[in-house]
């Protein structure tokens, strides 16, 4: 069998910088290839450099498609090939329906005048082919993030498509919709369609995958058969990382001590349809020295909760106690609730989390400014003092902390996030999806640093979607589901099975209320 | 995943800081040209000192509400109806000082309390209401510009107490003995204030330097202190030459001046460009970031009465068309200077410089006796260009 596509000996440089050296990649038709590596590795610009953004001239080698050598001048001549590339960025237009952004460039018009029915008739085809069960007319904006995933590829189907490109498709989705979604790239394999699959996540590249490439420092160094031998994840993360990464989480010894942050009958409802109550009474609590998970599908209310307790920042309607160390409060602003003590490091960074355009010295301290400002007038060298320090100890790597944040790696972006909350010096650190679109080798520092949180004697609590990342880090895992704790285990004791289960089941009562009531009644 | 993160190669110090420097001077060195420019063509008549201190006097009013105009840009907001505030205000005064007879002190004071009320009300609906910035102001520009008509009844009201006027017309009182037509003391302000500059920055540098923090290259700093302290002291020299310093000319170098400092070095300044980059992040930090919007437009509002009153003073009289389009000097004063229409960057040095450049231009080109409809198109075509060079400059 020949490649349907092949890059011969690329090499890409910038300004002195080489981001690939010598690659060669191929992919045949009907195959999903995984490509793998840390961020920064190169995969990226061989996928730009693949799709033409980076135009042929700028970079050395050949690329090969169906037999014949390509050269791209922009990524409309790839496209017309059918090489498309989705992007990590879903680019969604989020106020247009389902059918208008399948069909944005292309509608199918006669002389001019878009055809509504055949937009409607094709897009329905597409959805179906996607497995997308929604109306055309349905804006993006309430779709879930898994679901834009699904219209994006949908979108790709619409053009003539031969290879499909996905740059880490399921980083934002929950285990269901990333299910369905590695479940599609299958039925693509099986049209021929050959595709090129970046992940992090090495559970379903094993799935998947029938080859995998491993990049590092802009190198290929490892490439994998997956019909031939079976599929190590060690092995795939010794090459990644270059190190043995026999332990993916640290060790820790807890040392947990008195309860520092207690939650009691916690209700909030939503703040556009105040009649929804989307955090159902729940009793939650953490102790010092203590990192404790909550698990759970996306959309179960764990960030709405965490917000909430969170100076009210997320919901109306909010009641219950809250206590840290034993005294009771209220924490009517953000203000308040980093003054007490507490502090929540978003699951979205880049949105909520930095000022992009701002360097890391202003990142860092801007959550404390007090600490660098007597008489409210800042002192710029305690804070050039404190924010390297920051930057040494988290060892963030910029060129100097007057970096801008939007330059640096999603890794580094998230220390700086962290540094932010740490300055606070809080009691308790919510932290939700820390390692969100992060590296292998950057997640194992962030479990580090939550490590060396809890030594220090605060509360952590982390929210995560990733199942693994819970059962390695936390002491105790509290399952939330539809906006109640449906579950709680201790870390020795879980496992995926066991949190999926309370997931489960507590989704199919939901669906019967009359049963659940009637079974709740028995003695 | 980011292709951004490698690291960028080491470039020769030197060469590194006078990179950086040129795009932060960028639109000073415009300034420079554009006034080298005009001079030449002008015959030598822009730098005379009566044409200096009428270019100061012209557009005084542009730059104080463009300190205010700043804040409100950097927060990602506009604020359409400063030029209607301004006369609207000036309009009251007026009817205060002239038709009331009310103690100027007391109008003056009650003037700015309006600006800041009106500020209030505007700023109320777009911090706290969420009501676009654009469609707010764009309310308030009508609003008062009618009222403005109303209280003067379509007609111009004045003269304004001699007192008043001075705020516009006056000069600082002359202490030392008139040495020809220099008046030594301005020359001795200006020559203070040169020292002043030069040994701040002189301080702060080796005061950075103990720190062990990285400085720039010593020539360009002596370099740098020898070019600024030159032309505070050239400056002083021809206004001094011709009726010493204007008082305005006092208000708006210490308007400057604090508005530069809170700008660059307080908790609320660096708040209003956090609210500005990033305003969810900012409100997650802890930042009430309504409230400082409201607070920019409270701001705003005061100055635009402040600038109101100088105009007023200036023309010694209300006329229903006052402020007619100040608006649209002091936003693309604002943008030539630097600021960025999406919020959160912004300098108040470089608001400053682009209103001399607009400034230098209106009077430039009078003087060439172009006409008032040729200027606009060169003013318009500036404002494009500036904000391209800009663009251009991020992108790379």
């Amino acid at each position: 069998m020949t490649a349907m596509l092949e890059m011969r000996n690329v090499s890409k440089s910038f300004a002195g910088v080489q981001a690939l050296r010598d690659v060669n990649f191929s992919v045949h038709a009907g195959q999903i290839h995984a490509l793998v590596g840390e961020n920064g590795a190169g995969k990226s610009t061989l996928m730009k450099v693949l799709s033409g953004v980076y135009p042929a001239g700028s970079y050395e080698g050949t690329i090969v498609f169906e037999g014949e050598e390509r050269r791209f001048r922009d990524i409309n001549d790839s496209e017309a090939l059918g090489i498309i590339i989705i992007h990590q960025e879903l680019a969604l237009i989020p106020l247009m329906s389902i059918a208008e952004n399948i069909f944005l460039s292309h509608p199918p018009s006669k002389f001019g005048v878009i055809d509504r029915d055949e937009v409607y008739r094709r897009t329905r085809e597409l959805l179906a082919q996607v497995g997308l069960k929604e109306s055309p007319d349905t804006l993006i904006t309430d779709l879930g993030v898994g679901k834009q995933q699904l219209v994006e590829i949908a979108k790709a189907l619409s053009k003539r498509v031969r290879m499909l490109i996905l740059d880490e498709p399921t980083a934002s989705l929950n285990e269901a919709d990333s299910a369905a979604l590695l479940e599609r790239l299958m039925a693509f394999r099986e049209q021929g369609i050959g595709s090129i699959l970046i992940s992090h996540k090495l559970n379903e590249v094993a799935k998947v995958a029938d080859h995998i490439t491993v990049l590092r420092d802009g190198r290929t160094v490892d490439s994998i058969d997956c019909h031939a031998e079976p599929i190590q994840e060690d092995r795939i993360i010794r090459s990644m990382v270059n190190r043995d990464m026999a332990h993916r989480f640290p060790e820790r010894s807890a040392k947990i001590g008195e309860p520092v942050m207690t939650v009691e009958n916690w209700s909030v409802y939503h703040p556009i349809h105040p009649e929804r109550q989307v955090i159902k009474n729940v009793n939650f609590g953490v102790k010092r020295g203590e990192v404790v998970g909550i698990a759970g599908l996306m959309g179960a209310g764990r960030t709405e909760f965490a917000m909430s307790l969170f100076g009210r920042s997320w919901g109306t309607n909010i009641s219950g106690h809250l206590r840290l160390e034993g005294r009771e409060i209220a924490l009517p602003s953000v203000a308040a609730a980093i003054d007490a003590g507490l502090a929540y490091v978003t699951e979205d960074r880049k949105q909520l989390g930095l000022i992009l355009a701002d360097d890391v010295r202003k990142n860092i301290t801007l959550a404390s400014l007090d600490q660098v400002a007597p008489g409210k007038v800042i002192d710029d060298i305690a804070e050039l003092k404190i924010a390297s320090d920051y930057r040494n100890r988290m060892r963030i790597r910029c060129s100097d902390v007057y970096q801008e944040t939007g330059q640096l790696s999603g890794g580094n972006q998230q220390k700086v996030v962290l540094s932010k909350w740490l300055m606070t010096d809080p009691k308790v650190l919510i932290l939700d999806e820390p390692t969100r679109g992060i590296d292998v080798g950057a997640k194992y520092e962030i479990y580090c640093i939550i490590n060396e949180l809890a030594e220090a004697g605060r509360g952590v609590v982390v929210i995560s979607s990733e199942m693994p990342e819970l059962l390695g880090i936390c002491d105790r895992i509290c399952v939330m589901n539809d906006g109640a704790f449906v579950g709680e285990f201790n870390g020795a004791d879980a496992t995926q099975e066991k949190i999926m289960r309370a997931i489960m089941r507590n989704e199919r009562s939901n669906s019967v209320p009359e049963a659940a009531e009637m079974g709740g009644s028995q003695p | 995943m980011t292709d951004k993160t490698v690291s960028l190669p080491e470039e020769g110090r030197h060469g590194g800081f006078i990179k950086n420097n040129l795009r932060n001077y960028g639109m000073l060195m415009s300034l420079i040209a554009i006034m080298l420019f005009f001079q030449v063509m002008t015959g030598g008549t822009l730098l005379q000192p009566l044409n200096l201190t009428n270019l100061v006097l012209q557009n005084s009013y542009i730059v104080i509400m463009a300190l205010g105009m700043l804040l409100v840009i950097v927060t990602g907001h506009i604020d359409l109806s400063v030029g209607s505030v301004a006369g609207f205000i000036g309009a009251v005064a007026a009817l205060l000082m002239v038709t009331y007879k009310v103690d100027y002190t007391l109008a003056f004071i009650a003037c700015l309390a309006l600006g800041a009320a009106i500020g209030a009300a505007q700023g109320y609906w777009v911090a706290y209401f969420k009501i676009p910035s654009f469609i707010v102001t764009l309310a308030g520009m009508l609003v008062f510009k009618g009222l403005a008509l109303a209280v003067l009844q379509g007609q111009s009201l004045g003269p304004f107490p001699a007192t008043f006027q001075k705020l516009s017309s006056g000069f600082i009182p002359e202490m030392l003995p008139e040495a020809g037509t220099l008046h030594p003391t301005s020359m001795l302000i200006g020559a203070v204030l040169a020292l002043g500059l030069v040994y701040a920055s002189a301080k702060g540098r080796s005061r950075e330097q103990s720190h062990g923090i990285e400085v720039e290259p010593y020539a360009f700093f002596l370099g740098k202190s020898i070019l600024l302290a030159c032309a505070v002291l050239y400056f002083t020299y021809l206004i001094a030459s011709h009726r010493g310093l204007p008082n305005v000319l006092v208000i708006m170098t210490a308007l400057i001046a604090l508005y530069g400092f809170v700008t660059r070095r307080t908790v609320i300044g660096r708040q209003i460009y956090a609210v500005g980059g990033n305003a969810k992040a900012a409100s997650l930090s802890g930042i009430k970031t309504e409230w400082l919007t409201f607070l920019t437009f409270v701001n705003m509002g005061v100055l635009a009465a402040l600038a109101g009153l100088v105009f007023a003073a200036r023309l010694n009289t209300a006329t229903p068309k006052a402020g007619l389009g100040f608006e649209l000097d002091v936003i693309a004063a604002c943008f030539i200077g630097g600021a960025s229409a999406y919020g959160g960057v912004g300098r108040v040095g470089g608001a400053v410089v682009g209103a001399m450049i607009m400034g230098v231009m209106n009077n430039g080109m009078s003087i060439l006796g172009i006409g008032i409809d040729y200027q606009q198109v060169i003013k318009g075509l500036v404002l494009l260009g500036a904000v391209c060079i800009d663009v251009y400059n991020q992108r790379r």
